[in-house]
C-alpha cells in the first residue's frame, strides 16, 4: 500500500469555520448545527486579483491557507485542485448572456471561468511555480485529487497540497445538480514524515465499488458528506480530528473505491 | 531503458558524454489516434501535414456570428451516442467516440485489457469545455414562466468536467483510477504526467490518456472578448499574426511500460506562472521550468532535441514568451513550428495534438512547416520551420500552456 504523511488540514464550511473551531464536531463530542458559511476573504491575494476572484475561487483559497502553517513556504509546495463543478456561478452567468442576443461576455468573466480558475488564482497569491493541477471526478473529486496528490509526494518526493471544494451551481442547472451546502478542506502530503506529520495515510485502489462506505454518524455531518463531492473526505477529516486509527472506504472513480488506513502520528 | 539514452547520447555527441541520468521510467505509446479538423485517424492528418492543407476555414459553427476562422470536425452532427452510453451524447462525448474509432484503437485497448484487466487500466482525459455546449443550447430554451432548463438536459454526462472521461472509460470497458484533468490548454499534456505518476506507483499497468475540446460558444465568444480571434487563420510568429484560430480534436494514447509502439514518452515538466490569468509571464519563466524539468526527466542534454512543437498560438504574448524561453534553454539552432494553423488552438485537446504529431515526426522523419506563417516576426529568435524539415528525428520536446499560468512539456523520443 502506498503511504504519505498528512502535515496540515483545513475544513471549511457552513458552521465549520477552520480546523480548530470545528474539532468537538469533527471529533464527534458535540452535535454539528449547520451554522452560517464563514466570510471567504481571498486571504493573501493582491487587491486586484481579491476583486476579480469568485466567491468559489476564494473558497478554495481560504481552504488551501489555512492548511499551511506560518513556517511552511507555500511556493515549495505543488498543488492538486480537486471539484467537481469548478466556477458554478461564472458559468451560470456566461451561459445566461450567452442566451442574448448580444452575447457580450466579459474578459475577466471569461477567464475567470476555467476550471483552473483557483490553481491560477494560488499562484499569484502565493508565487509558487510548482506543478498545479486541476481535475474532476463528479462525486468522486475528492478521492481522485487525493490519489492523485498522494501519487504526486510520493512520486516526485514533494510536498503537495491538496485542496477539494465545491460550491452548490445556481438555478436552473441547481434541478439537475442539487448541491447542499459550499464546503472545502485542504490536506498538505509529505513522502516523508516529519515534526509536523499528524496522520499516516496508507492508500489502495479497489475496481469494485465500496461494501461499507464511510460515512458520518452525526446526521447534519452526513447530510453535508452525501451533499457535496469536497465533503466526501469528511471521514477522513473525523478520523483526523479524534486522532484515531481509521479504516476509511471512499467511492472512487464512480465506479470503484479507495481504502485508507489511517494511523495518527506521535 | 535509461542506458539506452546515454548510448545514443554518445553516438550523437561522441565528444559530450552526458553525465545525466533519466529520472523516470520511459512509457511506450503503444496505439495513438487523433481527430482534428485535418480529418480522421492518423492517416488523414499526415496527409495533410504532408500536402500542407489547412483545416481551417470561415466559421461556420451553429449561429456564432463572428469574424473568424475555426478548425471544425466534419461529422459530428450525424453521430450521435447511441445505445447503453446514450444518455452521454453530446459533441465533446461525439468527438471522443469518432476517435476511439480510428486507427483501430478500441481493439488495441481491447487486446490490452485482457493483457492486463480492466481494473488495472488507468482512463486520464483533458478537457476545457467538456460537454457545455449542451448547457448553452439548454439556455437558449429555458420555460419562460419557471426559467428551468429542459427536463431532457443531464448534467452529469455532459456539461460536467468528468463526463468525458466517464465516457471514455465505460466505451472501453475500464475499470482503472479515473480522472478528468482541466488546466485550460495545458489539460491534455499534463494527461501524461498524471498517467506516468500512477503506473510508476503502481496504481496501474497501462493508461488511456488523452483530450477531448469541441467548439462552443464560451469559448468563441470568450476569446473574442479577449481580442485574442484572429479574423484570418492563425499565423504563428508571423509578423503580422492577430490572434488564434479557435478548433476542436480528440486524441487518444494507450501507454505501457513495455510495448510494440516505435515512440515513448521519456519526460514530462509541469509549472505554474504566478504571473497573470490569462497572459503568459513575459519572459516565458514558468515554460522554461517546464520544459526544464522535462528535458532533466527524460535524461537529454537541450542539444538533443531535434524538434519543438510548438504551443504556438498566434498571439504575440504567447509567441514571444514561448520564444525566449526556448532560446534561454535551447539556443536558436533547434527547429521549431507550431500547428495551430493546421488545427487551429484546440485549448483541452492542444496538448493531445501536440503529442500525437509529435508522433509522427518521430515515425515519419519529418517535421511539419507552421502553416500561414510568411513573414516571421523579428523579434523571434528561434528557429521557425516555413518549409517541412525531411530528417530523422529521434527527440522532440511538445509544449502546451494555458490560463492561469499552467504549463506542460513533454518529451517523446524513440521506443527502447
Amino acid at each position: 500500500m502506498m503511504h504519505v504523511f498528512i502535515n496540515g488540514v483545513s475544513v471549511i464550511g457552513p458552521g465549520l469555520d477552520g480546523w480548530e473551531c470545528s474539532l468537538p464536531v469533527l471529533s464527534g463530542r458535540e452535535a454539528y448545527v449547520e451554522g452560517e458559511m464563514p466570510r471567504l476573504t481571498g486571504g493573501r491575494l493582491p487587491t486586484a486579483e481579491r476583486r476579480r476572484a469568485t466567491a468559489v475561487t476564494r473558497l478554495a483559497l481560504e481552504a488551501a491557507e489555512r492548511a499551511i502553517s506560518a513556517d511552511v513556504d507555500p511556493r515549495h509546495m505543488a498543488t492538486v485542485f480537486a471539484s467537481s463543478g469548478g466556477e458554478v456561478e461564472i458559468v451560470h452567468r456566461i451561459f445566461c448572456e450567452l442566451a442574448t442576443a448580444e452575447r457580450q461576455i466579459s474578459p475577466t468573466q471569461f477567464h475567470n471561468s476555467v476550471h483552473n480558475a483557483a490553481s491560477g488564482y494560488w499562484s499569484i497569491a502565493t508565487g509558487s511555480q510548482r506543478a498545479s493541477t486541476s481535475l474532476s471526478c463528479f462525486d468522486d473529486s475528492f478521492s481522485a485529487g487525493l490519489l492523485e496528490a498522494a501519487v504526486q509526494a510520493v512520486t516526485d518526493g514533494a510536498s503537495v497540497l491538496l485542496v477539494a471544494y465545491d460550491f452548490p451551481p445556481l438555478p436552473p442547472i441547481a434541478q439537475f445538480r442539487p448541491l447542499h451546502a459550499p464546503f472545502g478542506t485542504a490536506l498538505l502530503l509529505n513522502a516523508e514524515r516529519s515534526a509536523h506529520s499528524l496522520m499516516e495515510l496508507r492508500l489502495a485502489f479497489d475496481a469494485h465499488p465500496p461494501r461499507d462506505l464511510s460515512r458520518m454518524d452525526d446526521p447534519g455531518l452526513e447530510a453535508l458528506r452525501a451533499g457535496n463531492p469536497a465533503a466526501r473526505g469528511l471521514p477522513l477529516l473525523a478520523a483526523l480530528a479524534a486522532r484515531e486509527p481509521a479504516d476509511i472506504l471512499l467511492s472512487c472513480a464512480l465506479t470503484g473505491s479507495l481504502r485508507l488506513r489511517a494511523q495518527p502520528c506521535g | 531503458m535509461p542506458i539506452r539514452h546515454n548510448v545514443c547520447l554518445l553516438n550523437r555527441f561522441p565528444d559530450r558524454r552526458s553525465p545525466i541520468r533519466p529520472l523516470m521510467q520511459p512509457l511506450t505509446l503503444s496505439h495513438y489516434t487523433l481527430v482534428s479538423a485535418l480529418g480522421l485517424g492518423l492517416g488523414a492528418t499526415l496527409t495533410a501535414l504532408r500536402e500542407r492543407r489547412s483545416g481551417l476555414r470561415p466559421c461556420d459553427f451553429l449561429d456564432a456570428g463572428l469574424d473568424t476562422y475555426i478548425g471544425r470536425v466534419d461529422g459530428l452532427e450525424e453521430a450521435p451516442i447511441i445505445g447503453e452510453l446514450s444518455c452521454f451524447d453530446c459533441r465533446n462525448n461525439r468527438l471522443a467516440q469518432m476517435a476511439l474509432r480510428q486507427d483501430g484503437f478500441e481493439e488495441a485497448v481491447a487486446a490490452a485489457r485482457e493483457r492486463y484487466g480492466a481494473h488495472r487500466i488507468g482512463v486520464i482525459i483533458g478537457t476545457s469545455t467538456s460537454g457545455i455546449l449542451e448547457t448553452e443550447l439548454a439556455y437558449q430554451r429555458r420555460d419562460p414562466e419557471t426559467g428551468a432548463l429542459p427536463p431532457t438536459f443531464n448534467y452529469q454526462h455532459t456539461h460536467n468536467t468528468f463526463s468525458v472521461t466517464d465516457f471514455t472509460r465505460r466505451h472501453l470497458g475500464l475499470t482503472g483510477p479515473a480522472l478528468a484533468i482541466s488546466t485550460a490548454c495545458s489539460s491534455s499534456a499534463k494527461v501524461f504526467a498524471s498517467a506516468q505518476r500512477l503506473i510508476a506507483s503502481n496504481f496501474c499497468d497501462a493508461a488511456v490518456v488523452g483530450g477531448v475540446d469541441s467548439l462552443c460558444l464560451t469559448t468563441l465568444y470568450g476569446f473574442s472578448a479577449l481580442e485574442l480571434v484572429s479574423d484570418r487563420p492563425c499565423r504563428p510568429a508571423d509578423v503580422r499574426r492577430n490572434g488564434i484560430s479557435i478548433g476542436e480534436a480528440g486524441g487518444f494514447a494507450l501507454l505501457e511500460r513495455t510495448g510494440s509502439g516505435e515512440v515513448a514518452l521519456l519526460g514530462y515538466g509541469e509549472s505554474t506562472d504566478a504571473y497573470h490569468m490569462s497572459s503568459p509571464h513575459p519572459e516565458g519563466q514558468g515554460a522554461a521550468l517546464a520544459m526544464r524539468q522535462a528535458l532533466q526527466r527524460a535524461g537529454l542534454t537541450p542539444d538533443c532535441i531535434d524538434y519543438i512543437n510548438l504551443h504556438g498560438t498566434a498571439t504575440k504574448a504567447n509567441d514571444i514568451a514561448e520564444d525566449r524561453a526556448i532560446v534561454g534553454i535551447l539556443g536558436k539552432g533547434t527547429p521549431s513550428s507550431s500547428i495551430k494553423g493546421w488545427t487551429g488552438h484546440t485549448l483541452g485537446a492542444a496538448g493531445i495534438v501536440n503529442a500525437i504529431v509529435s508522433c509522427l515526426c518521430i515515425r515519419e522523419g519529418f517535421a511539419p512547416p507552421s502553416l500561414n506563417t510568411e513573414t516571421l516576426d523579428p523579434e523571434i529568435g528561434g528557429w521557425i520551420l516555413l518549409d517541412e524539415l525531411k530528417r530523422p528525428i529521434d527527440y522532440v520536446l511538445s509544449n502546451a500552456f494555458g490560463f492561469g499560468g499552467n504549463n506542460a512539456s513533454l518529451v517523446f523520443g524513440r521506443a527502447g
